[in-house]
C-alpha cells in the first residue's frame, strides 16, 4: 500500500475553551503587558524569548525548540471581524468560516469532499474524540469518529459466524433509499461509514511501532492515535483531535492550569513530530494548532475572561517557520471594545494558505471568500 | 386493548420518563392516559427510590467525591425512580442550567444542585432561576465568585442572558447588548459563596450561598432600557417581562419533549419547527405565572405531542436508562453499574459534566460514526442476553402459539414487544427475509424452543441496530 509519493495530510489540534494568547506568545518587552497582567504576568526572565519583543510561555520548551529549528509558523493577532465571545458560536465560526449566519458545513468536511469527491475512502477524514467537530461535517462526506482506536467495531458482541450474517442485514438496512428524510439518511450514511471504517482502522495500532513515548493525557493520546493512523497508510488526509472540552476556559486559577495545559500541548506536538520523523514521514504533514478566541488583555485577578485576537501555530518540516502577522498593539486606545487584542490576520487566511499551497485546492468556496495567502508554506 | 393505546403510552413514558417494559405499559394503558399524565406531573404522590438502602450497600453513592460515583447514583435513580418525570426534568434542567463537574469538582454540592431541580423543576421557573443564581455550584461554575464591585467578571451575567433566559436573539433580532451584559454582571456582584477553604488537604467542603452587601455594586444600572439600582432579583424580574424568555424556555421544552429543533445558537435566525405549538406552550407558561407543571400538562395532552412519535433522537441517557428498564437490569443495588454508567459518556453524554455551559448539542448531533457504534453495540449486547428478566419476558411471550411461526408474524411480534417500534417498509422486509432464510421458526418441542429463543434475541439485536431504533 505504501508508495514513494505520498499524499499530503492536514492535522488539526483544537484547544477548546479559548486559549490565552497573551500568555502563550508573551510580549515581554511591552510595559502594558505587565500593567494588564498584575497577577498573571509571566516575569521577563521566565519567558522563552524568540526575539527582543516576544517569547513563549515557560512551559513550551519543546515547541520553542521546533520554532528554533525553523519548522513552526507563529501567526500573531489572528481572529475575525466583529468577534463573538460565546464559546460555541466562536468555535462554529472557526469551523464553518461563516461569521454572519449558522451553516452546517465545516471547512474540513468540504475539503474532504474535494479530496475524495466520490466518498471512496471512509477514512479520508478521521476525528479522534467523542462528538464530531462541525469543522469535519459536510453532507455526503463520511468521517470516522473514533473514541478508542484499539476496540473499534460494530455488533462485536455477536458470535463470529452469526455476526457475518448480521452485518449483511445491517448493510441492507442501511442502504440508501428514497424518502426517509435527512436525519435517517444521515444515520444510514453514518452506519455505512462506521461499518466500512471499523475493520480497516483496527489494524493501525497493530502495525504501529515507535520509540517515542507520548505523555499520559488526552491531548497526547489524540496525537498518538493520529500518528498511528497516518503511519498505517490508510489514505487519511484530514486528521483531527481536540483537547478536553473547554479546558482552556481559564476564568479562574489560570496560572497553574494554563501552565500545565501548554506543557501538555508542547510535549504532545513535539512527540508527534519526533514520531513522524523517526518513520521518515515528517514532510507529509502539517499541523494546525488553534483556539476559538483569546482572552481579555486585563486579567481579572485569578484568570481571564473571553476575548478576541489570539495566536495560532502551523507546524511541520515543510513549514517556513517564523513570525507572521503583527503582535496586536497593547496601547489602551488600540484595544478592541475597550479590552481586547485587535486581530490583524483573518483566520481564513491561515486556512486559505493551507488549502492552496499545501493541498492545492481553490480555497475561496471553502473559506467563503477571498483571503490573503500567508508565506508560511 | 388497542395497540394504539400501548403505542401512545409507550411514547408518553419514553418522553416523560425513561421507557418501560410491556407489562407496565399495559397496566398504565388500562389506567388511562390522563391519569398517567397526572401521576407523572405530581411526583410527590409516588415513592422515590430508597436512598437509605442505596447508601447502606454502596456508601460511595451518598456523599461521593468522584464524578463516577455521582454519575452512578444518578443513573441508579433514573432507572429505579417511581417519579420518572421528576428525574427527566432534572435531566432537562441539567442540560439547560448547566454546570460541569470538571470545573466545580465538588461532589456534595453537585448533588445538591440536582436536588434543586428535583424540588423546583416542576414549579415556577422564575423561582428556579433565582435559586440557581444563588446556588454555590453555579456561583462557582460561572465565576461569580470573581465578580466583584468595581471588578466585574462577566461570565455568569452573559450566560444568564444567552443560555438561561432569553437567548441571543429572537426572530432575527438581538435580545440584548454588551452593555446589558455588563449591567447584569454588576447587578450580581456580591452573590458569592462560603466558606472559602482551599481544596487541599481535606477536599471540598459543602459550600453555602453568601450575599456580601459590601461587595455589591449598588449603583444605577440600565438593563434592557430600564434604569435603577438593580440587584440580581430585579434583573430576573425584568427577564420575565420579556416575551423572549417565554419563547426560549418553551422552545427548549418542545426540543426536549416533542421533536428535535436545530441547535440553540441557530434559534435567533431559525423559526421554530411548529410555531403554533410554541404559542400554545408560551400561553400556558405566561398564564400560569411561569409554573412548569401546567405547561407540561398542556404539552402532554396536546395533539402536537401525541403526533410526535419517533420525531426525536434518543439521548445517550435515553438509550442507557431505557435499555436497563427494558431488560430489567440493575433494579436493585448491586455491583456492575459502573460500566453501564460509563456508556452514557462513551455515547457522548458525560452526565454532570457537559461539554460547556451550553450543554449538549442534541438531535442528529448525538450521532456520529463513533457514537452510533457505541449505541448499537451496547443495546445489542443487552437484548441478546437471555438471562436478563426483561428479555426472558419477551422470549416467553413469543414462545406461545402455533408450532411454526411465519416470518412476517415473527418480525412484527418482535417489533411490537420491544417497543412498539415502527420501522420503514424496506427495513421490515430485510428483517423478514433474514428470518425466512434462516430456516423455519419452530417452537413446539423443548429443543426447538431453545433455538427459537436464540432467534428471538437475534432478531431483537437486529432491530436495535436499525436507524429507526435511534429515535424516540
Amino acid at each position: 500500500m505504501a508508495t514513494e509519493q505520498r499524499e499530503r495530510v492536514i492535522v488539526v489540534l483544537s484547544l477548546s475553551g479559548g486559549n490565552d494568547g497573551l500568555n502563550t506568545l508573551i510580549p515581554y518587552s511591552d510595559a502594558n503587558y505587565y500593567d494588564y497582567r498584575p497577577t498573571l504576568g509571566i516575569a521577563e526572565d521566565q519567558v522563552l524569548r524568540i526575539n527582543d519583543e516576544v517569547g513563549f510561555h515557560p512551559s513550551m520548551v519543546e515547541m520553542k525548540q521546533i520554532y528554533d529549528e525553523g519548522h513552526m509558523a507563529v501567526i500573531q493577532g489572528v481572529g475575525y471581524p466583529k468577534p463573538n465571545r460565546s464559546h460555541f458560536r466562536s468555535m462554529d465560526i472557526w469551523h464553518t468560516c461563516e461569521p454572519d449566519k449558522i451553516v452546517d458545513e465545516g471547512w474540513l468536511g468540504q475539503t474532504i469532499r474535494e479530496l475524495d469527491p466520490n466518498a471512496e475512502n471512509v477514512l479520508s477524514g478521521v476525528n479522534f474524540g467523542r462528538g464530531l467537530p462541525r469543522a469535519m461535517v459536510a453532507s455526503g462526506v463520511p468521517v470516522s469518529s473514533v473514541g478508542d482506536l484499539s476496540t473499534y467495531g460494530l455488533l462485536t458482541g455477536i458470535e463470529q459466524d452469526q455476526r457475518i450474517q448480521a452485518l449483511e442485514v445491517f448493510s441492507r438496512m442501511y442502504a440508501p433509499a428514497i424518502g426517509a428524510g435527512p436525519v435517517t439518511d444521515y444515520i444510514w450514511e453514518t452506519g455505512r461509514a462506521a461499518l466500512k471504517g471499523a475493520d480497516i482502522l483496527k489494524v493501525a495500532p497493530e502495525m504501529y511501532s515507535s520509540t517515542v513515548e507520548y505523555g499520559n493525557n488526552a491531548i497526547a493520546n489524540g496525537m498518538k492515535s493520529i500518528a498511528q493512523v497516518h503511519l498505517a497508510d490508510l489514505g487519511s488526509r484530514i486528521l483531527y483531535t481536540t483537547s478536553p472540552y473547554n479546558v482552556f476556559d481559564t476564568h479562574a486559577n489560570e496560572a497553574a492550569m494554563h501552565s500545565r495545559l501548554l506543557g501538555e500541548v508542547s510535549g504532545a506536538v513535539a512527540d508527534f513530530n519526533d514520531d513522524l520523523r523517526e518513520h521518515g514521514r515528517g514532510e507529509e504533514v502539517i499541523l494546525l494548532v488553534f483556539s476559538e478566541f483569546g482572552r481579555r488583555a486585563r486579567d481579572n485577578g485569578g484568570g481571564t475572561d473571553h476575548g478576541t485576537g489570539s495566536v495560532c501555530f502551523v507546524i511541520g518540516d515543510q513549514v517556513k517557520g517564523g513570525l507572521y502577522g503583527e503582535y496586536p498593539s497593547l496601547e489602551d486606545g488600540d484595544l478592541e471594545d475597550g479590552g481586547d487584542l485587535l486581530h490583524n490576520v483573518d483566520f481564513r487566511s491561515v486556512y486559505a494558505t493551507m488549502l492552496e499551497k499545501w493541498i492545492g485546492l481553490e480555497s475561496r468556496p471553502i473559506v467563503r471568500g477571498n483571503f490573503e495567502q500567508l508565506g508560511f508554506l | 386493548m388497542a395497540n394504539d393505546d400501548i403505542a401512545l403510552m409507550a411514547h408518553l413514558i419514553r418522553r416523560a420518563g425513561f421507557g418501560a417494559g410491556r407489562e407496565e405499559l399495559e397496566a398504565r394503558a388500562a389506567t388511562g392516559y390522563e391519569a398517567t399524565v397526572q401521576e407523572l406531573i405530581h411526583p410527590e404522590t409516588q415513592h422515590d427510590v430508597d436512598l437509605d438502602l442505596m447508601e447502606r450497600y454502596l456508601p460511595e453513592y451518598g456523599e461521593g467525591t468522584a464524578l463516577e460515583s455521582l454519575q452512578q447514583t444518578w443513573v441508579y435513580r433514573m432507572i429505579n425512580t417511581g417519579r420518572p418525570l421528576q428525574e427527566k426534568m432534572a435531566l432537562f434542567w441539567h442540560g439547560l442550567l448547566c454546570t460541569g463537574f470538571a470545573k466545580v469538582d465538588n461532589g456534595p454540592i453537585t448533588m445538591d444542585y440536582l436536588d434543586l431541580f428535583r424540588e423546583h423543576g416542576l414549579g415556577s421557573f422564575k423561582t428556579l432561576l433565582v435559586e440557581m443564581s444563588k446556588h454555590p455550584t453555579m456561583v462557582y461554575y460561572l465565576d461569580n465568585v470573581d465578580n466583584h464591585r468595581g471588578s466585574i467578571n462577566e461570565n455568569f451575567g452573559r450566560e444568564l442572558l444567552e443560555l438561561f433566559s432569553m437567548g441571543v436573539g429572537t426572530d432575527g433580532r438581538d435580545n440584548y447588548t454588551e452593555d446589558d451584559v455588563r449591567a447584569v454582571s454588576r447587578a450580581f456582584t456580591g452573590w458569592n459563596l462560603e466558606p472559602t477553604i482551599p481544596v487541599f488537604p481535606y477536599g471540598r467542603c459543602k459550600w453555602r450561598f453568601r450575599y456580601d452587601p459590601t461587595d455589591h455594586d449598588d449603583g444605577e444600572k440600565t438593563f434592557l432600557g430600564k434604569t435603577g439600582r438593580w440587584n440580581g432579583e430585579d434583573i430576573i424580574d425584568i427577564l420575565f417581562e420579556q416575551p423572549a424568555t417565554a419563547r426560549f424556555i418553551c422552545r427548549h421544552l418542545y426540543n426536549f419533549f416533542v421533536a428535535d429543533e436545530p441547535q440553540v445558537p441557530a434559534w435567533k435566525d431559525t423559526p421554530p419547527r411548529d410555531m403554533e405549538a410554541i404559542r400554545i406552550l408560551e400561553k400556558a407558561f405566561v398564564d400560569n405565572g411561569f409554573d412548569m407543571r401546567p405547561v407540561l400538562h398542556t404539552l402532554f395532552n396536546s395533539e402536537f405531542f401525541k403526533d410526535a412519535l419517533f420525531l426525536k433522537m434518543k439521548s445517550p441517557a435515553d438509550v442507557v436508562i431505557g435499555t436497563m428498564r427494558l431488560v430489567k437490569e440493575h433494579q436493585e443495588v448491586k455491583p456492575g453499574l459502573f460500566p453501564i454508567m460509563l456508556e452514557t459518556t462513551f455515547m457522548g453524554q458525560d452526565l454532570l459534566n457537559p461539554p460547556s455551559v451550553e450543554g449538549w448539542h442534541t438531535g442528529r448531533e448525538w450521532i456520529d460514526s463513533g457514537t452510533l457504534v457505541e449505541r448499537i453495540n451496547f443495546v445489542a449486547d443487552h437484548v441478546g442476553d437471555r438471562s436478563l428478566p426483561g428479555i426472558r419476558l419477551i422470549v416467553d411471550r413469543m414462545s406461545n402459539g402455533t408450532s411454526i411461526v411465519p416470518p412476517e408474524e415473527f418480525v412484527d411480534s418482535c417489533l411490537d414487544l420491544i417497543g412498539p417500534v415502527e420501522v420503514q417498509k424496506d427495513t421490515r422486509s430485510a428483517l423478514i427475509d433474514y428470518s425466512a432464510n434462516s430456516g423455519e421458526l419452530r417452537r413446539a418441542t423443548e429443543e426447538e424452543s431453545g433455538d427459537f429463543s436464540r432467534r428471538v434475541t437475534e432478531m431483537l439485536q437486529l432491530i436495535v441496530s436499525t436507524a429507526e431504533y435511534q429515535y424516540t
